[in-house]
């Protein structure tokens, strides 16, 4: 008992933090993060120094850069960005929301698993590529249609990862819930929905990136503004240092709500990093 | 509170759809403020009781009564612990303590309050702010007992709540338990595998018979209360041990 106390508050000491977190990365490597994107960088610059492709195959470093000030002083980065931003966001919404509601009433009636899984399982099979047109024809050019698109991706594995995270809450908690009287409300909020948050994490991640790659191929397959549109236009005209341009945009897009929902992670499931050090 | 089962049967249904009877029939009373310790072996049934008293599971046949009304549902009265200390992982010490208070809505400064001065008799003096992951079986044992004692049950339900503890600190877990049983006025129904644990810290120790369990033997212990560790050492103490032990070979 007491030196549990002491071990603790020893610890807790030692670590000059509120609890004990991993050790930090060594200075390797931190610095090895770093010298992916900077060899990458430089081997893409020697390529072009040597000239063995034409510059629309490869541009230069140089020219990319300059395409990326151009677009941005004449402000149409802002503007395909923003159109694809919001029909990522959009999808991503539409799409964790039907799945997470449906996920939910399926772990809880086993009979609408029956009922839809043939629907759900068919669609998942199918590519998306192939009824992307289907879906502009219903919902027309605009927005919309992408959001639709990319709700479509992102709502598999959201309904899916929810199934697994509500059925694995343990079978004694909901007994503890249901002998302290909780409400259906309380079971949800108090028990299923923090049980179930690192499943549900997990699957906003995986989201959160398919959502990107649902609005692109809304965009390819009929639009007239977004980064993907970009991309097909700058491709016809073989403008390939726009392509990159836009091409990277996507990829910061990716990467920044990829970031949004780990640094989510990381406060929602500090109390995964606080482990016992004695028994 | 008084709590009293009669002509109890739980009956389960096999995989190929036969029957298989878990306990009973059987019928007993449980005075108001007594101490039961339920011992048997494994698999006759004494968890399907704590959870038919407990309200989570309907009985097959026969009826439990609180009070002599009949056991419906859960009832904010009893409180239950299980082998495991079920805690919730992502809750601190103090909020896992707390949380029958916030299901029933007490405020937070309220419910924390009550819980703060549950933790000295506890033994979880600066572990208020720790997570379950952080904490031994034994403390997580004593967050688990401050949880149900915070609803201040008039029925205190234990399911093998110490099975999972090493000697030493099983022992002094239950000599804690036994102080606070003995502050609360509450009515105690406690399974065990430990002989000189129900021994030590119940009025009436019940054996069970083999599947589906039976009541064969009931055994008063008369020794006198309070009771502490050295109460072991007592020749009494050893006779009581014999007898339940003697019931137990027979079952
Ligand atoms: N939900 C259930 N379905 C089918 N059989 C069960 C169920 N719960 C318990 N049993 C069976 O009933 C018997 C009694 O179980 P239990 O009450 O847990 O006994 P104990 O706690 O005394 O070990 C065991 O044989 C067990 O396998
Ligand atoms: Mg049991």
């Amino acid at each position: 008992m007491l030196a549990n106390v002491l071990s603790y508050t020893l610890n807790k000491f030692i670590s000059n933090e509120k609890y004990v977190l991993k050790p930090r990365r060594s200075v390797v490597r931190r610095y090895a993060l770093i010298a992916t994107p900077l060899t990458v960088l430089a081997v893409w610059h020697f390529i072009t120094l040597l000239e063995l492709f034409p510059v629309f195959i490869i541009p230069s470093p140089q020219a990319v850069g300059i395409k990326l000030i151009a677009v941005i002083q004449d402000g149409r980065l802002w503007l395909h960005m923003g159109v694809t931003l919001q029909e990522v966001l959009g999808g991503l919404f539409l799409g964790v929301s039907v799945g997470m509601i449906l996920g939910y009433l399926i772990a809880h009636i086993p009979v609408l698993e029956d009922l839809l899984s043939p629907i759900i399982v068919a669609f998942q099979a199918t590519p998306i590529l192939a009824y992307a047109p289907l879906l502009v024809i219903w919902f027309g050019t605009g927005i919309t249609g992408k959001m639709i698109t990319g709700a479509l991706v992102v709502f598999f594995p959201m309904l899916m990862n929810t199934i697994v995270g509500i059925r694995s809450v343990p079978e004694n908690l909901r007994d503890l819930m249901r002998v302290s009287r909780a409400s259906r409300w309380q079971l949800f909020a108090k028990l299923e929905l923090p049980a179930a948050m690192p499943v549900l994490l997990t699957g906003l991640k995986t989201s959160a990136t398919l959502a990107v790659i649902g609005a692109v191929v809304g965009e390819f397959v009929t639009a007239n503004a977004g980064l993907g549109y970009w991309v097909k236009v700058a491709r016809d005209s073989y403008d390939t240092p726009l392509v990159f341009v836009a091409v990277i945009s996507l990829t910061v897009i990716a990467l920044s709500l990829y970031g949004a929902v780990s640094l989510l992670e990381r406060r929602l499931l500090a109390w995964q990093r606080r482990h016992r050090l004695v028994d | 509170m008084r709590v009293s089962v009669r002509d109890l049967q739980v009956t389960y249904r096999a995989p190929g759809g036969l029957a298989l009877p878990a306990l009973g029939p059987i019928s007993f009373e449980v005075e108001p403020e007594q101490f039961v310790a339920i011992v048997g072996p494994s698999g006759c049934g004494k968890s399907s009781l704590i959870r038919v008293l407990a309200g989570l599971q309907k009985p097959s046949s026969g009826s439990a009564y609180l009070n002599h009304q009949p056991i419906q549902e859960p009832s904010s009265a009893v409180g239950l612990m299980f082998q495991d200390s079920n805690l919730m992982p992502w809750r601190t010490v103090i909020d896992n303590i707390a949380l029958p208070l916030e299901l029933a809505g007490v405020s937070k400064m309220e419910r924390r309050a009550q819980a703060a001065d549950l933790i000295p008799q506890l033994g979880l003096e600066g572990f208020e702010e720790a997570y379950p992951g952080e904490l031994s079986g034994g403390m997580a044992q004593r967050v688990a007992l401050g949880r149900v004692l915070i609803q201040r049950p008039e029925v205190l339900l234990l399911d093998e709540p110490f099975g999972a503890l090493d000697a030493l600190t099983r022992e002094q877990i239950s000599l804690d338990l036994l102080q606070l049983w003995q502050q609360s006025g509450a009515t105690a129904i406690m399974v065990t595998h430990d002989i000189r644990e129900a021994v030590l810290l119940a009025d009436r120790v019940f054996v069970f018979s083999q599947r589906p369990g039976k009541l064969i033997a009931d055994v008063h212990i008369t020794l006198p209360r309070p009771r502490h560790s050295d109460d072991m050492f007592n020749e009494a103490f050893g006779d009581f041990v014999r007898q339940v032990r003697a019931a137990i070979d027979r079952a």
